[in-house]
């Protein structure tokens, strides 16, 4: 059974890029382009894995992991922060809140795909 | 039975007690008993300021003036009950300079100058003699009315007797023995004469009591009361006339002058200032003083108008004198022992004003102005004698003989033209010449000696020639034209009259002028520069109080052998050794061998010697033996230097805390401001890096995922391909932007200014956005004035602007049914362009958010599924551009009712019609230059 990945991203390319390279490996994709709607989208589809960006109208990559760590429906699901802004302050401000992974962007696509496997594995 | 010789030796007899009396308080000192440790001794010993004249005087004037006789003892009474603290002061910087006279007291003031103590001691001597002269023609006067009992007869006047038969001339003789006697005993190291006290003490209470007896036997033996006498007295008009107070301006301002004479007089006079300062053993007497003293005036005054309105009944108008009432009553009534014990209080008052008053003078004349010129006189080879302390005794005792010499003199000269009173007032105006520098030398650090002697100068020159002068011309001794018609005959310069000033009495009027000249020059003198290392130093140590009294002021050193025998020479060797001794043990030393040769030592020493003879006499000699350097001008200079700098350093330092504080509030400021720019800096690069990175992200994405998988259909890999170089395409766009705008931000940015027409650039950047407006299928509306569009501009960054402007509100328009309109018009100052859409529009808190760098109104993105494309950075440069030639760039929006962009420029003056476009880049004359220039200061 395939995993199911959940991208959050507001910048339309880096959507269509994560999820060619989603889809490529086999996984079951949905997507949502800001922070309100990722949640949303996370309680419908309980993704195993969600890529999330920081930097996003409404609702930043924080807020959301914040509020997926605390829904007990979504306790399993990894998260990989994906943020431009490469501050260190951020990551440990992203791992602190409950992420599982942080990855800075322009980001590796191998590295990418290794980082998700070793979490789902 | 009152023979002259009973008289005589009733005299002596008297005078007799008052030695043994102060033989036996020496004898009592010596052993460490001192009688006169006492306030109310000291208290009496202050009624020295009573003297014959106010024992017969004040009868005289109050049988003259009525209570015109009050202000003498007011004066002193205010001094004492008000002003006690300035005596106060004075005693303790005194005792802290071992001072022996007022003339010392001067000179050290103004430091340590002999020139000032022989000025002081010279007007002492010449002001105090007229008031000695009166002791002796009161003392006369009483024995020769005395010696004529039971007639009343008035003596002769003074120059009418042969000299060997005035007995003035015997009265002057014994007094000076009887003082020589009294105060040139021994030196005394301390210059304390506590012998000389004691009997002073006893005179006071003697003629007190003597004075009371006569008023009680006045009063109540010879009338029923003072309710009696006072009755009578109204019934004459001649006596009652008297009672009335002053009846005239003048009047009042005789007793003004008067006040504030005797005011100074109890505490200038060279007696006053022995008793009340150098005689005084604890400074904490005088707390009893101040209320005793004022108290013994009251006491003595008590009788003086009752007795003067009876001497007026009793004796016929004329046949006697006033003067002479509180010893003519009691005879006209037989009362022998009465008069005999009256005449001897008035001896009382003689003697002890005489004695205190001789020995102050001559301390004076001996320390500030005989010493100081042997000294001088090499020849006499006085610095070498061994001994010198007998010299200083004979020196006195001259001075004692010479000072009552004189005041005979004096009284036969021009005795005879004057009541008691009026002499009296001719003294106390010349020690009121010591006012100025003895007050402004106690409270005010300023004065001179160069301002010193300018002012004791100027005031006793007045004095001399309003008061002293007039005074010889009355007597005969001078022609009286002189009064009448002033000096050669010059009506300006008459005496009593000068420069015209009159309706004053003559004492007034020397007053105001002497003490006028006097201040005046003190004070304008002093402030012709400031006081000099050795004033300054007097100056702290008088004005600042005994505190700063502590550190020695010599700088060089000199031993005990040099400075033993130096003492040895004034004091005596057994006085010196003894002296010396006391020092080692107060200094922890077994012997006075073992004392260091240290500064401490020299200033011990001129302490010491000034006692004996004044202090600036002590520092001429033990500067003869310290191995001092010279203070040349050179170090003066240095100390001066010093002072100055510790002083401008002083200054320096609370300017600079001062500073201190301000940095560090404008620091702190400062600090919170480039923090704040700090953290802006970090926000924008932060933000630029994360702008940069999104695109670089998808383009490296896709790039590896083209490049891992050769495979990638050709549709898919169109489309990724696209998406690179629109993306490239962004990165490049943005990074030209940021450089733009950094640009622009630092002032760097390059313009190119020149008369441009709105108009032409709006119908320029609208046809380059042609067809991006018709592929959305929206419209573009006109409403753009044809003329007055001019402004002074850069013509492309003014495209750069309504680009941006058009394309933001493309983008944000709905396609097909979005409607986008450009208006253009001119008030007289400005141009105003706006850009109208349909849009969304923009929230009211975004409206001044998205001019921010890299941000974008939220709002924007709500009607789009995607994130609005632009960099985020093209209204910031607008607004950059617009501002840069003083316009303003803003949006006026209703959320959901679209958005209107709108901006001003300064229209150029002149601008009547469109201006050629071919010129238009050049063109910068006319009214448009002073713009041109300002702004071209952005061109390369």
């Amino acid at each position: 059974m395939s995993h199911r990945i959940l991208i959050v991203d507001d910048e339309p390319n880096i959507v269509v890029s994560l999820e060619y390279l989603m889809k490529k490996e086999g996984f079951q994709i949905a997507v949502a382009t800001d922070g309100e709607s990722a949640l949303r989208t996370a309680t419908e589809f309980l993704p195993d894995l969600v890529l999330l960006d920081v930097m996003m109208p409404k609702k930043s990559g924080f807020e959301v992991c914040e509020a997926i760590r605390a829904d007990p429906k979504l306790g399993a699901v990894k998260i990989i922060m994906l943020t431009a802004k490469g501050r260190e302050t951020e990551i440990v401000k992203g791992m602190a809140l409950g992420a599982d992974a942080y990855i800075t962007k322009p980001f590796s696509t191998k590295e990418l795909v290794i980082k998700i496997k070793s979490l789902l594995a | 039975m009152l023979q002259a010789w009973v008289i005589v030796l009733a005299s002596l007899a008297y005078l007799g007690i008052l030695f043994a009396i102060a033989w036996y308080a020496d004898r009592r000192a010596d052993t460490g008993r001192s009688l006169i440790a006492n306030p109310v001794v000291y208290a009496l010993s202050l009624g020295v300021y009573c003297t014959t004249w106010t024992y017969y005087g004040s009868v005289g004037r109050a049988a003259a003036n009525g209570i015109g006789f009050l202000p003498i003892y007011l004066g002193p009474t205010l001094l004492f009950a008000l002003a006690g603290f300035v005596l106060h002061k004075m005693i303790r910087v005194a005792k802290a300079n071992r001072i022996t006279s007022i003339a010392d007291f001067v000179a050290s003031r103004y430091g340590k100058s002999q020139l000032l103590g022989g000025m002081v001691t010279v007007i002492a001597v010449v002001g105090v003699i007229p008031y000695i002269a009166l002791q002796l023609k009161a003392v006369s006067n009483s024995f020769a009315i005395l010696t004529s009992y039971p007639q009343i007869i008035m003596p002769a006047t003074a120059g009418a007797v042969p000299i060997l038969q005035d007995s003035a001339l015997y009265v002057a003789m014994i007094l000076a023995v009887f003082t020589i006697l009294f105060g040139t005993r021994h030196l005394d190291a301390t210059e304390r004469h506590e012998g000389m006290v004691a009997a002073i003490a006893v005179e006071s209470m003697v003629k007190l009591i003597a004075f009371l007896a006569v008023g009680i036997f006045v009063v109540w033996g010879m009338h029923d009361g003072v309710g009696d006498i006072f009755a009578r007295a109204a019934t004459v008009p001649e006596v009652a006339r008297r009672l009335a107070t002053a009846d005239s301006p003048a009047a009042y301002g005789t007793w003004g002058t008067l006040v504030f004479l005797s005011l100074f007089a109890a505490l200038l006079l060279p007696r006053q200032f022995q008793i009340a300062v150098v005689e005084n053993v604890d400074v904490s007497h005088l707390r009893r003083a101040v209320w005793m003293f004022p108290f013994y005036l009251f006491l003595i005054n008590l009788f003086v108008l009752p007795v003067a309105l009876a001497g007026l009944l009793h004796f016929p108008a004329g046949t006697v004198d006033a003067d002479t009432f509180v010893l003519t009553l009691p005879m006209a009534h037989q009362h022998e022992a009465l008069a005999l014990f009256v005449y001897i209080g008035g001896l009382s008052a003689a003697t002890g004003m005489v004695i205190v008053e001789t020995i102050a003078l001559s301390t004076m004349v001996c320390n500030d102005l005989v010493m100081p010129l042997l000294l001088r006189l090499r020849w006499l080879g006085l610095a070498a004698r061994a001994d010198l302390s007998g010299l200083l005794l004979e020196i006195r005792r001259w001075a004692i003989a010479i000072i009552l010499g004189l005041g005979y003199l004096y009284f036969r000269v021009a005795g005879e033209a004057y009541a008691l009173v009026s002499i009296g007032l001719i003294s106390f105006a010349a020690v009121a010449q010591f006012a100025p520098v003895v007050i402004g030398g106690l409270f005010w650090k300023g004065g001179t000696r160069d301002g010193a002697l300018a002012g004791l100068a100027g005031g006793f020159a007045l004095w001399t020639y309003t008061l002293l002068l007039p005074s010889f011309a009355k007597s005969g001794w001078l022609p009286d034209g002189f009064i009448a018609h002033g000096l050669f005959g010059i009506e300006l310069l008459r005496p009593q009259h000068l420069f015209g000033l009159s309706g004053l009495d003559e004492i007034t009027h020397c007053l105001v002028w002497s003490l006028l000249v006097n201040l005046g020059a003190y004070i304008g003198v002093s402030l012709q520069r400031v006081p000099n290392v050795r004033e300054a130093r007097q100056a702290t140590l008088f004005v600042g109080g005994t505190e700063a009294a502590a550190s020695p002021n010599w700088r060089g050193s000199a031993g005990v052998t040099d400075l033993l025998p130096l003492a040895g020479r004034f004091l005596g060797r057994e006085r010196a050794e003894e002296a010396f001794s006391r020092h080692a043990q107060q200094r922890g030393l077994r012997s006075l061998h073992e004392l260091p040769a240290d500064a401490r030592l020299v200033s011990f020493a001129e302490t010491l010697l000034a006692g004996a003879i004044g202090s600036a006499s002590a520092r001429a000699m033990v500067a003869s033996v310290v191995t001092e350097e010279p203070l040349g001008l050179d170090e003066v200079m240095n100390i001066l230097d010093e002072a100055s700098q510790v002083r401008a350093y002083t200054r320096e330092l609370e300017q600079k805390s001062l500073e201190l504080t301000r940095a560090t509030t404008d620091l702190r400021e400062a600090n919170a401001r480039l923090r704040e720019l700090d953290r802006m800096k970090d926000d924008f690069i932060s933000s630029v890096t994360h702008e940069l990175r999104t695109p670089l992200t998808s383009i490296r994405a896709f790039s590896e995922m083209l490049h891992e998988d050769p495979k990638i259909d050709l549709p898919q890999r169109t489309r990724f391909l696209g998406i690179i170089v629109s993306e490239a395409v962004r990165l490049s766009r943005l990074i030209n932007q940021i450089l733009d705008l950094a640009k622009l931000e630092s002032g760097r940015a390059e313009w190119t200014v020149a008369a441009v027409d709105v108009g032409e650039v709006i119908r320029e950047a609208a046809e380059s956005l042609t067809v991006l407006f018709a592929e959305k299928h929206v419209a573009l509306e006109f409403d753009v004035k044809e003329q007055g569009l001019t402004v002074v501009a850069d013509r492309d960054r003014l495209m750069q602007v309504m680009v941006n402007l058009l394309s933001n509100a493309l983008k944000f328009v709905p396609t097909d049914s979005g409607r986008v309109k450009v208006g253009a018009g001119a008030t007289a100052n400005e141009v105003r362009v706006s850009v109208t859409d349909n849009g969304p529009g923009i929230q009211a808190e975004d409206q001044e958010v998205i001019f921010d760098k890299f941000r974008q109104g939220s709002a924007t993105t709500d009607v789009l599924t995607d994130k609005p494309q632009g960099t985020g950075l093209g209204l910031p440069i607008s607004r950059q551009i617009i501002e840069y030639f003083n316009g303003r760039l803003w949006v006026e929006s209703t959320p959901g009712a679209g958005a209107r962009f709108v901006f001003t420029l300064p229209r150029q003056a002149g601008d009547n019609e469109s201006v050629p476009q071919g010129d238009a880049r050049l063109q910068s004359t006319g009214p448009g230059e002073g713009a041109h220039n300002k702004l071209s200061r952005g061109v390369a």
